[in-house]
């Protein structure tokens, strides 16, 4: 088989996201890089694909040189190889889904991927488009949100949950899925995989990749006010017991 | 939760094991209201005790933090959180078997149970070790792994318990109040203002940012050390326990690898420096994990994970779940930052302290609060006094720091010389001496010659007493030029660059009062005569040693050396009356020193020493031993001071630095016909001061030994009270448990085959049968200073003995580089074997 993987850098949020003076980006300063739980999950179901059928897992990234480290981390959990297509602005999904089907033409040159995933939604933007989007641009099936994946003689079976129950749908290969988190429990790298990683192949596509912009523009990023918390005391020991028994009672659990 | 009080007798900042176990020591001193102010969460508010991998190896070859890391592992065994896994030292290579030879001595020495072993051997602790990549190994049982939040959590709720403390946690401290006096007064923070008469700074690597609220200065650096835990791994998990096998330090390649119950913490001290400013850290809230657990920079740390593969290869396959950049506190020398700041008064450093030593140090600190001094051990290695103000910028800290870090793990020689932050402090002689072809020492900033090469012709005329040394170790850092230059001086004469020196001028009706209450030895001498004194601790133990001129009525001026001027000035102006009765001034940037030493040193002075009669008196008769003179030399007025350290004839000339030149010049001129050569530190501070049993503050001179022991106990006492009185009355009524002897190594000889050299680290000296010496107030006998005494043709060796052992001509035994070598006890107390009368000293040449 062979698959893709798309993913995004993004910052490794703290507990407080601070954002740059300008209102323009996420103030990175103390933050590590990584990439969106789905995203790791897509990954995970990659690799574990190939594992079980052969072929090769490729991870695909749209960024600045620094997602490297994504791409290698991604080969350091079981991809084999990674792309990366050089972009130092932030991209609107529009302009990321025709950057990304331009690789994606280029990277079939000798045959369409049985498999394009993506994860669910990027952890930063969340705009649940860039998939859809490229599935689109290739003509082929899409499903988001996939919560089980599983490859049948030519096609590809996948379910997600609603609040009714789940979803089942067959796909034909090639096809397009969007992988969300809780598909799978992604491993950690190991020491080897991540020395193996460095040595991986990493191919840039910069100078072949002609981006077009989106109709997206950034405005300002606002942080939402901060949620007062309150911290009552109710005391320390048994002594607390009586008060402890209070608040439950005017929150309800107590019958 | 109650309110933040309005008033305490200290606030201690800062819930890491240090700032915890200080609350409870204090406590347990009989201090009372007591606030411990923590900004983050508790038991774990974010700072580097909680991502610490708290193990302890409690060999160290620096007796300060030997023995307050032992005390510490005693601590922690008391509280109940003590666990003992062991732990081996491994060997990569051959330099480090020779270093574990080392460490078996320093083991020794202070009494830890260790031994070396074979690959064999660790294979069979460590059954998953690849043993055919190393030599052997260091292996101590005793190694440990403490619970450091959980010994914080006991001492603090112990004090709470004794109704002495209060705990405010979520906290931020955002000033701190000086009076005008200079002495801290409140603590302001986020939740009220608290008036105080003490605070303790124990904020890891955020005291500087602390300390500078009150216009102090911690001087260390926030720097990373990468860590990563990982697993799960069958063997380990199997083991069922936290520790099943002992921790294993891969020690060539400054990365240890502890379990961690079914994981393995790989930790690296091998990586880049890396170090973060106090302001950049980010903010709890802003913290992916905490603020001193930043994410890892992977490529620092995978050459350690080969390297940790090749040790373990299981570790090859196992998950890494958490990797940190995690910060700890680097000062400019390693050592902790410990002790009152110089700038404010009762606001206390409690900084770069270790898991392994935080204990012991928290004890320290109490003590020194509650005593004027700590009694556990002498602090002068970590005495925030002893940075002088070039030490204490950024740049230096930086420098040094750099410099050091990857040497956490390396194979630091004794008299091992920086290489950053060279050249800071010139003497006025430095062109003349680098053009003789000097070799350098650093002393706190100061460019020292230790030799001179162009004296190396001296060796063909000293040959069979100037032999080079054979091994390595013993001849590294060393020169046998100094040996020559030793013997060239007892012949003829030597000058010497003592530009180091601190010289403090003390004026003013008051100045006589206070130096007499500040030293042992009565400072009531006539105008133009000294005083060598020892200066002592509210507990009799030594403060330090050092001389005072009387130049005048109300005029006094302290020497003292370039290693505790900076705590010696401090420990001065602490004490001094505020009544402006007496005046300090600081006059070593000023002044250059020129010791002329040697039985032609008055025939070469007496040719330029003029006065206001010509021509002067330079003979003993005209200019006695001990007096101080204001002289010309060729012109140029200068202070002569007839004393020696090294046991001849001479002067210490002292002058204004624009002068030095002229002085320089003209003795070396004048002395030609008499053959003067520059002679280096290795004979002023070694050779030269070893054959005349001097002692040496930081060397013999502890706070835990008194004149009594160490052999300057005069025959009378002043009548005028001074620091340290009663104890030092109590000790000259008692008999010393312990008294400073004088060694002779008889046979250097090594199994090897080769004459080896004691570079005086804390060798154990111990019975002929290897058993440790040890005094009755539990102090180890060890080496203090070793070095050659060329005149005599022997190898000396300063240390404490016990009565039983303190009888001259009793044979021992000297541990070194885990070998035993034959002494003889030379000399008791303070009679030097060389010229025992100070004949050379106090009479004129023939």
């Amino acid at each position: 088989m062979r698959i893709l993987v798309c993913v995004k850098r993004v910052p490794a949020p703290g507990a407080r996201i601070n954002i740059t003076d300008d209102g323009q980006n996420v103030d990175t300063t103390h933050l590590a890089f990584t990439t969106s739980p789905h995203e790791e999950c897509a990954v995970e179901a990659a690799a574990q694909l190939v594992e079980e059928h052969g072929g090769e897992a490729i991870v695909l990234t749209l960024g600045p040189a620094e997602a490297e480290e994504q791409l290698r981390y991604a080969v350091s959990v079981g991809a084999q190889r990674g792309v990366l297509v050089l972009q130092d602005d932030e991209s609107d999904p529009q302009r990321t889904s025709r950057a990304l089907t331009t690789a994606i033409g280029e990277l079939e040159a000798d045959g369409p991927f049985d498999l394009v995933l993506f994860g669910n939604e990027s952890a930063d933007s969340g705009g649940f488009q860039v998939g859809i989007r490229v599935a689109h641009a290739l003509g082929r099936p899409v499903v988001n949100g996939a919560k089980a994946l599983a490859i049948d003689d030519g096609s590809v079976n996948l379910e997600r949950e609603t609040e009714a129950g789940r979803e089942r749908y067959v796909l034909p290969l090639p096809a397009v899925v969007g992988v969300k988190e809780g598909i799978n429990l992604p491993r950690y790298p190991t020491m080897r995989g991540r020395l193996a990683s460095k040595k991986a192949d990493i191919a840039s596509e910069a100078a072949a990749i002609d981006v077009i912009d989106g109709a997206l523009t950034m405005e300002l990023l606002e942080r939402p006010p901060e949620t007062e918390s309150s911290t009552i005391f109710l005391g320390e020991g048994p002594d607390a017991a009586a008060a402890v028994v209070d608040v439950l009672g005017e929150l309800g659990v107590l019958s | 939760m109650s309110e933040l009080p309005a008033g305490a007798r200290c606030v201690v900042i800062g819930a890491g094991i240090v700032g915890n176990c200080l609350v409870g020591h204090l406590a347990k001193l009989g201090w009372d209201e007591i606030v411990l102010i923590e900004k983050g969460p508790l038991p774990n508010p974010g700072g580097s005790t909680g991502h610490a991998s708290n193990f302890i190896f409690p060999t160290d070859h620096n007796k300060e933090m030997a023995l307050l890391t032992l005390e510490s592992q005693r601590q922690y065994i008391e509280y109940g959180v003590n666990n003992e896994c062991g732990g081996i030292e491994v060997a990569r290579d051959e330099a480090r078997m020779e270093e574990f030879n080392r460490r078996m001595t320093s083991a020794k020495a202070f009494g830890i149970d260790a031994r070396l072993v074979t690959p064999a051997e660790i294979k069979e602790m460590v059954p998953f070790i690849t043993e055919d990549i190393i030599l052997g190994g260091f292996y101590t049982p005793t190694v440990s792994v403490a619970d450091s939040l959980q010994m914080g959590t006991l001492m603090r709720d112990e004090a709470v318990a004794a109704g002495a403390l209060s705990v405010f946690a979520n906290t931020e401290v955002l000033d701190l109040e000086v009076s005008e006096a200079g002495a801290v007064s409140a603590v302001v923070t986020d939740k009220g203002r608290i008036e105080c008469e003490h605070v303790a700074i124990a904020c890891g690597v955020w005291s500087p940012r602390i300390a500078a609220m009150a216009g102090a200065n911690i001087p260390l650096t926030p720097a990373v050390h990468q860590m990563a835990d990982v697993g799960p791994i069958d063997i380990l998990q199997e083991s069922n326990v936290e520790l099943a096998y002992p921790i294993v330090r891969d020690m060539d390649t400054f990365c240890y690898e502890r379990q961690s119950s079914g994981s393995m913490e790989v930790g690296s001290y091998a990586h880049r420096p890396i170090f973060h400013h106090p302001d950049d850290i980010p903010s709890i809230e802003a913290a992916a994990m905490s603020p001193t657990e930043l994410p890892l920079t992977q490529d620092d740390f995978d050459p350690q994970m080969e390297e940790a593969i090749e040790l373990m290869d299981m570790l090859g396959d196992a998950e890494i779940k958490y990797a940190i950049n995690g910060l700890l506190s680097l000062t400019p020398d390693a050592m902790p930052v410990l002790g009152e700041t110089p700038e404010v008064r009762n606001l206390w450093s409690a900084a770069a302290v270790w898991v392994k030593e935080g204990p012991g140090i928290a004890q320290l600190i109490a003590e020194w609060m509650t005593y004027g001094y700590p009694r556990i051990c002498d602090p002068h290695g970590s005495d925030i006094a002893r940075f002088y103000p070039h030490e204490k910028t950024e740049h230096h800290i930086y420098a040094r720091c750099a410099e050091h870090f990857n040497k956490t793990y390396g194979i630091v020689h004794p008299r091992e010389q920086w290489e950053s932050q060279r050249d800071m402090r010139r003497s006025p002689f430095f062109a003349r001496e680098e053009a003789l072809g000097a070799v350098f020492f650093d002393a706190r900033g100061w460019e020292r010659p230790q030799w001179f090469e162009s004296n190396a012709d001296l060796l063909e005329r000293y040959s069979g007493r100037c032999d080079p040394r054979e091994h390595e170790w013993d001849a590294r850092w060393w020169s046998p030029i100094t040996n020559a230059e030793h013997l060239h001086m007892r012949d003829a004469v030597g000058m010497v660059d003592l530009t180091a020196f601190n010289e403090f001028d003390f004026e003013g009706p008051g100045a006589f009062d206070f130096l007499q209450y500040m030293t042992v030895n009565s400072v009531n001498v006539a105008v133009g005569r000294s005083v060598y004194t020892p200066l002592l601790t509210h507990d009799g133990g030594f403060r330090t040693d050092l001389t005072i001129l009387r130049l005048a009525e109300d005029h006094f001026r302290v020497v003292t050396g370039a290693f505790d001027g900076g705590r010696d000035r401090y420990w001065f102006t602490r004490n001094l009356p505020d009544d402006g009765s007496v005046t300090f001034t600081d006059r070593t940037s000023g002044m250059c020193t020129i010791g002329v030493w040697g039985p032609n040193a008055q025939a070469t002075m007496a040719k330029i020493v003029t006065g206001d009669h010509l021509p002067y008196d330079v003979t003993q008769d005209g200019f006695p031993y001990g007096h101080v003179r204001e002289v010309l030399i060729d012109g140029v007025p200068c202070t002569m001071f007839r004393i020696s350290y090294v046991g001849e004839n001479g002067w210490e000339v002292y002058t204004n630095a624009e002068h030095g030149l002229r002085v320089w010049d003209s003795i070396a001129a004048t002395g030609e016909e008499f053959d003067i050569r520059p002679v280096g530190l290795g004979v002023y501070a070694v050779t030269g001061r070893i054959e005349k049993g001097y002692r040496l503050m930081g060397a013999e001179l502890e706070s835990e030994y008194n004149p009594v022991e160490a052999g300057l106990a005069r025959p009378k006492v002043k009548s005028a009270d001074f620091i340290g009185k009663d104890a030092y009355l109590a000790a000259r009524d008692t008999d010393p448990v312990a008294t400073l002897c004088t060694l002779e190594i008889t046979d250097q000889t090594s199994a090897a085959g080769i004459a080896r050299y004691p570079v005086g680290g804390n060798e154990p000296i111990v019975t002929s049968d290897g058993e440790r010496i040890i005094d009755a107030h539990g102090r180890p006998s060890r080496v203090t200073t070793a070095g050659a005494a060329p005149s005599l043709g022997s190898y000396l060796l300063l240390a404490y003995l016990p009565p039983e052992h303190a009888i001259e001509g009793t044979t021992l035994g000297v541990v070194y580089m885990n070998e035993q070598f034959p002494v003889r006890v030379a000399r008791v107390g303070g009679q030097p074997l060389f010229d025992p009368t100070d004949e050379r000293m106090k009479t004129d040449p023939a």
